[in-house]
């Protein structure tokens, strides 16, 4: 068994080598059950909530849609369906304010204020008889994506080629980033169709082995997932692992826990392991068993500055502002606001875009948490070599992008970097290393596509 | 810091929050240079103490005057750096510190605050300041005082109890070329051990009574501060263990090859500079190596160039010209041990 030795006393955690112990901060909505937000007026859904092609619109202003009806189909492969939150008309097609920045093209739909909102969609066919092709249309057209944050098509990844083996199929309950408690909630409140999903995909994949990763700090949800799954009789093995960051990102967990790296510029189905968000299956659950396509998410809205941190179940396209309000509204302390976790979520400097696919929290931070430190001239003290879990060098990635040297950053293997901000956590110097590799790793990708 | 800060417009609850822009992380560790920088200094006081303890006056007026040649020095001629004053850091001070322990209890003040001077102006502002510099400063400081007064930085002695008492040589003129005013010399352990091959009792090593540098004779104390310094992850921990190991096992090797020949390996690592050498100033992280791997070689390097210098040099101490040389080498150690990095065979 994972995360235990042959007698099956609880041995040394799995995980892997480096990473750091940022302050969890997991108590401020840990506990609180996940709520419903309520309906309100206006959803702004934008067309692009995953990586891919954008999807392309099939509805017109003014038509009726239903709660769950398709608004906006697959624009190719690596794109997924757009489906409505909620029953109401179409307003408008244009562009509106997107959570990465930019004004990008979006449905806005009004919702029908006398409509009770039930969702009243056709029975889909059991998983069981479709055949695989099936399997992954039907989860494209569901419209599900990786909603661990990147958003990533979910049937594109779940569609293994031929050639290639499934030995691990690996849900991530990690959710290594502070803060966060959204998956913690899903698997405590959802393990029946965590399980359920699990099992629908195991049906496709026929993975060697089935696991769960969840960080010790969540012992609870090791318990209900262990519980579900004897229930369901469909045993699948939960692995706790130690409390450390970035323990949720994929390469991470594969190392800690089949003690293997994935090759650099290989996917982890190239050494044989498929990694899935819990959120992602029951999803994948939800549609085939209640018809209810990726319309809504689990959120957590918490940090110091947030009135009333909570765990929401809101409809996709919902203003954050509105989510916000229903959490009680920020306090005057607030100096931050990020979407996703505070080691690699992203700002935002308004609260006028909407909740979309691959939103997993909002998170608003005061100075007290933020502790910009004063920067100094780097001390080579090597504690960012010592955090950064691929054996970078971030502290020479810094000094080469600061000086605008992107080949020599690419010598140093910048694009390998995944961005968890381990280094600049550590640096007593308070140089901001992974924003330098950010800057850099850019430029070098620029220059290659010209 | 990169930030941009943007006045925050809209029908929030809440009127017009200040919303910082700024890319992520936003969490930050609690150790910060200046905190490094401090805690070495507050952990450098009771060794400082233990040294008034020995050798009386004398101990603090070196010390005080090192510490007011090296701010001076960077208060002057520094950057002036996040926190305004350059001093607030307190890389000066440890410095200063630093430096006033490597030098014998009879030192002439005036020496001593050159050696900061220099210390500092030679050793660290040269090079760009704070981060920049390839030599430990403190130690550039006392390379400097060991070549321009030899025989002033080789004159030790005893401890002898008096408090209060100053040492005539303290207050020595500047270049002066008369006999030194009542000095007692004597050898200290190492220079008894090379010259004459007279072991010096480990206890004396231990508990500090013995002639030497103002920091160097209690040993007790430094592996103290060096174990605190470690558990709040100040230093790095590979430093020192390599160094004492390194040093551990080649004495051992030839004590036992030869216990009448050559001192034994608890004496080797209790006497002299050693301990003082690798807790402070070999891991000065500025001037030793970034990555683990290139921390092993360095520390290795030092040890064997101690027990090289001691054993089979002309000198009967060699931790200072050991760390200066393996500083030499970081870049070097830097440049060839990298990391393998994660996904690449």
């Amino acid at each position: 068994m994972i995360g235990t030795t042959a007698n099956g006393l609880k041995d040394k955690l799995l995980t892997f080598r480096h990473g750091i112990h940022p302050e969890e901060y997991k108590e401020l909505s840990s506990c609180r059950r996940i709520e419903r937000m309520p309906f309100v007026e206006d959803y702004t859904l934008p067309l692009l909530q995953h990586i891919g092609a954008p999807s392309r619109p099939v509805v017109h202003k003014g038509q009726r849609v239903r709660k769950g009806e398709l608004i906006a189909e697959p624009g190719s492969y690596v794109s997924v369906a757009l489906h409505s939150p909620v029953d109401g008309t179409v307003t408008d097609v244009g562009l509106y304010g997107h959570p990465n920045g930019q004004m990008l093209p979006a449905i806005r739909i009004k919702a029908d204020p006398f409509s009770t909102q039930q969702l009243n969609r056709p029975a889909q066919r059991p998983p069981e008889e479709l055949t695989k092709e099936e399997f992954i249309q039907a989860i494209q057209q569901a419209g599900i994506v990786g909603l661990g944050g990147a958003a990533f098509p979910a049937h594109v990844k779940f569609n293994i080629s031929e050639d290639k083996h499934c030995r691990y199929l690996m849900l991530n309950g990690c959710e290594c980033e502070p803060f966060l408690t959204c998956d913690h909630r899903v698997m405590l409140e959802y393990a029946g169709e965590l399980i359920d999903g699990t099992r629908i995909l195991q049906h496709f994949i026929q993975a060697d082995k089935v696991c769960i990763a969840i960080e010790a700090n969540k012992p609870d949800a090791v318990v209900a997932l262990r519980e579900a799954s004897a229930r369901l009789g469909f045993p699948v093995e939960v692995a706790p692992l130690k409390v450390k960051y970035p323990q949720g990102a994929e390469k991470m967990m594969i190392s800690a826990i089949l003690g293997e790296e994935v090759p650099a510029g290989k996917l982890p189905i190239d050494v044989g392991v498929l990694v899935s968000n819990v959120g992602t299956i029951v999803a994948l659950s939800q549609y085939f068993r209640q018809s209810q396509p990726l319309i809504e998410r689990v959120i957590t809205v918490t940090g110091t500055a947030v009135a009333r941190p909570a765990n929401v179940l809101v409809p996709l396209g919902t203003p954050m502002r509105d989510l916000v309000e229903f959490c009680g509204g920020v306090t005057g302390e607030a100096t931050r606001i990020l979407l996703g976790g505070p080691m690699m979520g992203i700002v935002q400097k308004t609260l006028d875009t909407p909740v979309v696919k691959g939103t997993s929290g909002i998170l608003v931070l005061t100075e007290r948490e933020v502790q910009d430190i004063d920067t100094f001239s780097c001390i080579r003290c090597g504690r960012c070599l010592e955090a950064c879990p691929l054996f970078l060098n971030p502290a020479r990635l810094g000094l080469l992008a600061r000086k605008g040297l992107w080949d020599d950053m690419e010598d140093n293997n910048a694009l390998d970097c995944f961005e968890c901000g381990s280094c600049s956590y550590v640096c007593p110097s308070g140089i901001p290393l992974v924003q330098s590799i950010k800057v850099g790793k850019a430029m070098i990708r620029e220059r290659k596509s010209k | 810091m990169w930030g941009v800060t943007i006045r925050y417009f809209s029908k929030s609850m809440v009127e017009k929050p200040k919303i910082t822009i700024s890319s992520s992380p936003f969490l930050h560790d609690q150790i910060t240079t200046p905190k490094i920088m401090w805690e070495l200094v507050y952990t450098l006081i009771p060794v400082l103490l233990a040294a008034v303890y020995y050798f009386g006056l004398s101990a603090l007026l070196v010390s005080a005057a090192t510490i007011a040649g090296c701010l001076v020095t960077e208060y002057y001629l520094g950057k002036r750096g996040p926190l305004g004053n350059p001093l607030r850091d307190g890389s000066a001070l440890a410095t200063g510190l630093l430096l006033a322990l490597t030098l014998p209890p009879g030192f002439p003040l005036w020496m001593a605050f050159l050696g900061g001077v220099v210390s500092i102006g030679m050793g660290k502002l040269i090079w760009g300041g704070l981060g920049q510099n390839v030599f430990n400063p403190a130690l550039v400081g006392r390379a400097f005082l060991q070549a321009a007064f030899p025989t002033a930085i080789t004159t030790w002695e005893p401890p002898d109890g008096r408090y209060l008492g100053l040492r005539g040589t303290n207050l020595a003129p500047p270049f002066y070329h008369g006999e030194p005013v009542d000095a007692l010399s004597t050898a200290t352990p190492l220079s008894e051990m090379k010259f004459s091959h007279a072991p010096t009792a480990l206890n004396d090593l231990l508990f500090g009574n013995i002639s030497g540098s103002l920091g160097e004779t209690c040993a007790f104390l430094l592996i103290l501060a060096g174990v605190y310094l470690i558990a709040r992850r100040i230093i790095n921990w590979r430093i020192p263990v390599a160094i004492l190991g390194t040093v551990a096992v080649l004495s051992g090797l030839l004590y036992w090859l030869n216990p009448g020949l050559y001192p034994s390996p608890g004496f080797m690592i209790l006497a002299g500079g050693l301990l003082l050498g690798s807790v402070y100033m070999a891991t000065d992280p500025v001037s030793s190596p970034l990555s683990p791997k290139g921390i092993w070689i360095f520390g290795i390097g030092i040890g064997l160039l101690v027990v090289l210098i001691r054993i089979w040099g002309g000198l009967p101490e060699g931790v200072m010209y050991a760390i200066l040389l393996m500083n030499a080498a970081t870049p070097l150690i830097n440049r060839f041990v990298r990391p393998r990095v994660y996904g690449y065979s």
